[in-house]
């Protein structure tokens, strides 16, 4: 049997409604609905769970308190002490971060002549991108446009968005989908060449292209061999821990710790990419995650300390359909797809709550609400609480044998656990995804500090509060070619001056003036699940 | 299954596990990798994704009473009694280098690119350790045979851990002789789309830069008033055509 039979009573209910609820029409929410949801059910609305920046240039920024505590760190540099005279590496473009962001940056800095070092501190490809299920968005269909992209992006993310980058974002989308066809991604695409795109919340068309359910990881792999076509020096295993200014407060390279041989060295460089990603490991409020292990905020950190300013910090995206059992796979990404391909959201009790295909924000404060405030969750024999994702229901609206085609990972992931989503549903509570603001970027992704560069989910601005499904892999690779194309243009111009670490000296100082206490050293680097902190807490 | 060895007590819901040849108890329902980190390791390798999709956690163990060698991402396999587990930092491979657009799809590329590919002895290693189930030596015959279609679509699901590579007598690094036959795949055999052609050319001719500039321009309210008149594609969309085509080009003017 696939779940307990406490969890099964409730299965007969969603399978004793499924037929009357396959053609009930949900309409989506009015502006002022949804904000009313978010505020009483969103977690970026809990008391209590954000504080402000007391020194730095950001001061005043509300971030969660979770990021507050690195941002108030000890910095693993000791700035008094560390040699900048004797460089290791010296280099026109220095890229930091091995994700897609990361590598497309790398990759278009060489095109255009740059001498490039691409650090990392996991292996090339470990990142959110290779993670990423339901794919890419560009408005390519007949009765699209970039305008309508434009539209439901700024929608999405409660109109706060930076119009300039969205509208970069919604025109550079058809070639960056063409960019990646000719690297040889293979897309879900008809014999006739076209491609199948699907929906995800708050699209008005059909707009995200994909390699079934494993879309980052073939967009990641195939980035990852053009990278090594190419005349890039790499460094895996090597984490960015500082960044290194020159006297007017142009950043002028890094500092890093090799994590096999604890050697800290600098790397100069006339111009430096970040390309970090998000903060899923952080754990935010103590939610689960979707994030890869090295998801823990390190570039927010060393750019925060290096006076770059950060925007939206203080939202989180919590993806409405994490895994919420079995309990070894908890906090799991489950594929927006789903939702796109007509899967319904489904309560204890066999009912609809909301129209599947709102927004993430929406979705996932309808769900805590459903939880929360209705308990209408159905719980797992370890204590958490969720509701249905109804996946049976694709196979039977769109034919069977549509979940192999379209879900091949997640069918195997869950069916190593017994669980087989063709015929059961799956349990799904919202989990820690993405990281909706960043350091603050123009349309180049150049940062407010000279000569550092932003690409990807460590960047702000994008998606405003809110991003939507299939807007991030786009994302890194517009952003991350056009900071790679600036970056290199802009590195044969450049002279640097006398460098220095003197804004790490002056970020302590501040914190120490001020009496804040340093709880830990930062960045993170990596989480820590030793001992009893590998056992699951519940928290929701 | 055997009993545990004599004179080592086991706590309720614990059982035991050796770690690189060294014994530990762990909680019975955790990954590999938790039981791992529950015992106290701090991961640098072998630790990426945490999802089953980047292939640093290869382990290999054996179990009591069995002599098979068995293959399981930490991440997504519960630990069993008395499995005795190894992790692999690094597996060398052999990846050449090449500019894919001067390749071209015939059916003899591969070969050419990695002519090693003809050493495989058929022993059936590669599938058999492979974790994600890939049928490796499948497309490793239909690499021989120049079937670019069937390599890519066979391997799709490689994560490219490299375990087939680490195994193969006859020295093959499968998973890199995969991946040129995707993106082959992906750029040469299916025709370009002509619906992104044209969508190209239009932004090249600045069809939506006004209709854009315009939206950039608006105040927020009347930015509201637009997206709230935008038409939804339905589900079922087959001969669908949306009631206004001019959206929202006729709300600027």
């Amino acid at each position: 049997m696939a779940y307990p039979e406490s969890m099964m009573e409730s299965i007969k209910r969603l399978e004793a409604t499924r037929e009357t609820r396959s053609d009930q029409k949900i309409p989506l929410l009015s502006l002022s609905e949804r904000e009313v949801l978010l505020k009483q059910y969103h977690p970026d609305h809990r008391e209590g769970v954000r504080r402000q920046i007391q020194v730095g240039i950001n001061r005043g920024e509300m971030i969660p308190n979770e990021l507050a505590d690195l941002f108030e760190g000890e910095s693993v540099v000791v700035p008094e002490h560390f040699d900048l005279s004797k460089p290791k590496y010296e280099t026109d473009v220095l890229v930091v971060g091995g994700g897609g962001g990361g590598v497309t940056a790398s990759i278009f800095a060489k095109e255009n002549g740059a001498k490039v070092i691409l650090a990392t501190k996991m292996r090339i490809g470990d990142s959110n991108t290779i993670m990423a299920e339901g794919g890419i968005q560009a408005a390519t269909s007949e009765y699209d446009s970039p305008a309508l992209h434009y539209l439901d992006t700024m929608g999405g993310g409660g109109f706060h968005n930076h119009p300039e980058l969205v509208r970069a974002l919604a025109l550079d989308a058809p070639m960056i989908l063409d960019w990646l066809t000719q690297l040889g991604v293979m897309f879900d695409r008809r014999p006739d060449g076209e491609y199948l795109a699907s929906f995800a919340g708050g699209q008005c068309r059909r707009r995200v292209h994909s390699a079934a359910d494993y879309s980052g990881l073939e967009m990641m792999r195939v980035l990852r061999d053009e990278l090594y076509a190419e005349e890039i020096d790499i460094l895996e295993f090597t984490a960015a821990i500082e960044l290194v200014s020159d006297e007017s407060g142009s950043c002028a390279g890094a500092i890093f710790l090799n994590l096999d041989t604890q050697e800290q060295f600098f790397v100069k460089a006339k111009t430096v990419v970040l390309a970090t990603g998000g903060i899923g490991r952080i754990h935010i409020q103590n939610f689960p995650t979707t994030n890869h292990y090295g998801a823990t905020a390190d570039g927010l950190v060393i750019a925060n300390r290096a006076g770059a300013k950060v925007v939206f910090l203080d939202s989180t995206q919590f993806h409405p359909t994490g895994t919420a059992y079995p309990e070894q796979i908890l906090g799991l990404l489950v594929s927006e797809a789903f939702r796109g391909w007509s899967a319904q959201l489904v309560n204890v009790e066999g009912e609809r709550f909301i129209n599947e295909l709102e927004t993430r924000d929406i979705t996932s404060s309808a769900v805590i609400r459903e939880v929360i405030e209705r308990k209408k969750g159905v719980e797992t024999p370890t204590g958490m609480v969720g509701v249905w994702l109804d996946t049976p229901l694709v196979d039977i609206i769109k034919g069977s044998g549509t979940i192999h085609r379209v879900f091949p990972h997640l069918f195997h992931r869950f069916k190593t656990f017994g669980i087989d989503i063709t015929q059961f549903p799956v349990l799904i509570y919202p989990t820690q995804h993405y990281q909706n603001g960043g350091i603050q970027i123009d349309v180049n992704g150049e940062s407010t500090v000279r000569n550092l560069f932003v690409a990807g989910e460590a960047s702000g601005g994008v998606h405003g509060r809110n991003r939507l499904g299939g807007n991030s892999l786009l994302d890194i690779f517009v952003f991350g070619r056009r900071v790679g194309i600036t970056a290199a243009l802009r590195s044969k111009e450049i002279k640097t001056g006398r460098l220095t670490l003197q804004h790490v000296k002056e970020y302590h100082d501040a914190l120490k003036k001020l009496g804040i206490q340093k709880k830990l050293k930062s960045p993170l680097i990596f989480p820590d699940y030793r001992f009893e902190r590998a056992l699951t807490q519940v928290h929701q | 299954m055997k009993a545990s060895r004599k004179g080592r007590a086991q706590r309720n819901g614990f059982i035991p596990i050796y770690i690189f040849g060294k014994r530990y108890e762990a909680p019975e329902t955790l990954t590999i990798q938790k039981a791992m980190e529950y015992v106290g390791y701090q991961f640098v390798r072998n630790c990426g994704c945490r999802g089953g999709i980047c292939g640093a956690c290869v382990t290999e163990y054996r179990t009591p009473g069995d002599y098979k060698l068995k293959i399981a991402l930490a991440c997504q396999s519960v630990i069993e009694p008395e499995m005795q587990l190894t992790q692999i930092r690094f597996v060398p491979s052999h990846k050449e280098a090449y500019d894919l657009s001067s390749l071209h799809g015939d059916d003899s590329v591969l070969v050419k690119v990695y002519p090693e590919l003809l050493r495989c002895v058929q022993c059936n290693t590669c599938t058999r350790v492979c974790p994600q189930e890939v049928k490796v030596m499948d497309y490793i015959a239909a690499a021989m045979r120049g079937d670019i279609k069937e390599v890519a679509e066979l391997s799709f699901e490689c994560i490219m851990c490299g375990t087939c590579a680490s195994k193969c007598p006859a020295e093959l690094s499968q998973h890199q002789i995969a991946i040129l036959a995707r993106r082959i795949y992906g750029r040469y055999v299916l025709p370009p789309s002509q619906n992104l052609q044209r969508r190209i050319q239009e932004i090249k001719e600045g069809k939506f830069a006004p209709v854009l500039d315009a939206l950039l321009k608006l105040d927020s309210e009347h930015l509201k008033d637009i997206y709230l008149q935008r038409e939804q594609e339905p589900q079922d969309s087959s001969g669908w055509e949306p009631k206004n085509r001019d959206f929202p080009q006729d709300q600027l003017t």
